[in-house]
């Protein structure tokens, strides 16, 4: 029996790809805390994910025919409507939406989660690897 | 492999913060630098900062920091009257920058600070690409 190694490494392959997605996010508003007029933005992660683990396609495409064009906005592939703009908890002078507090927050959240994942999926190697073995 | 855009990005906005901490020590330094002329005396230098986009096409939505320029503050000169040195003008005033070193204090502080979570935004993808490439081991 041929095992598919897309369907036992379940959602984690597409989790750990979302989850690189919105530390590249995040690591953009972090950067960008003190630019004027910056609005900070996040990966609505749950509807990413759905997208990323090969249901609907979120969000509609801009067909590039050229290889000058620039695309519309996507994160490696992350759809827009997946990518949100953050409602900031109070307003400020330049127009920054950044809340260094709030992403670093996210940044460190985001980072172990992203460990889990990792964790997650070298148990299933090492299963697969155990079975391989037979040992 | 994407994630080496954060690496890009961490790094604009490392350097950034270091142009705005060169700025700052340059006013500090130039805080009591007075002269004879208003036209003449050094001008208090803040840097413009401005998101750009990090890549074309797939990347276009992640933005690194670019210094725009940097902008001279305006501000008239304060005059104190000070007869006794040798640079005052013909009325016996000279001219102070019109650096306000608690100001800069302040923005030293925020530019250390911002530069610091920039560092720390790269070690730690630094960390997830070295625990990902150990993968399965």
């Amino acid at each position: 029996m041929p095992v598919n190694l897309d369907t036992y490494l379940g959602v984690h392959a597409a989790a750990l790809k979302v989850r690189s997605q919105r530390t590249e996010v995040l690591a953009a508003n972090l950067a960008n805390a003190d630019t004027p007029n910056y609005q900070a933005r996040d990966i609505d992660f749950k509807s990413a994910l759905a997208a990323a683990s090969g249901g609907k396609t979120g969000g509609v495409h801009l067909s590039t025919t050229s290889a000058g064009h620039i695309g519309a906005a996507t994160v490696n592939g992350t759809p827009t409507a997946d990518l949100k703009y953050r409602v900031p908890l109070a307003p400020s002078l330049d127009g920054n939406t950044v809340d260094t507090q709030l992403e670093q927050a996210a940044f460190a959240e985001n980072a172990v989660r992203y460990q889990a994942t990792l964790t997650f999926l070298s148990a299933k190697f090492r299963g697969l690897l155990t079975a391989i073995t037979g040992q | 492999m994407s994630s080496f855009k954060i690496f890009e990005v961490a790094g604009s906005g490392m350097s950034a913060q270091s142009v705005r901490l060169n700025t700052t020590a340059s006013n500090l330094a130039n805080a009591d630098s007075v002269s004879g002329d208003p036209n003449q005396v050094y001008k208090a230098k803040h840097p413009l900062f401005e998101a750009v986009r990090a890549g074309l096409g797939a990347n276009a939505a992640t933005s690194a920091v670019s210094v725009k320029g940097i902008v001279e503050n305006q501000a008239p000169p304060a005059a104190r009257y000070e007869p006794g040195n040798p640079l005052a003008d013909a009325n016996g005033y000279v001219y102070t920058p019109n650096v306000n070193t608690v100001e800069e204090m302040v923005d030293m502080i925020s530019a250390s600070r911002s530069y610091q979570n920039n560092v720390e935004v790269m070690n730690t993808a630094k960390e997830m690409m070295l625990a990902t490439l150990r993968l399965g081991q």
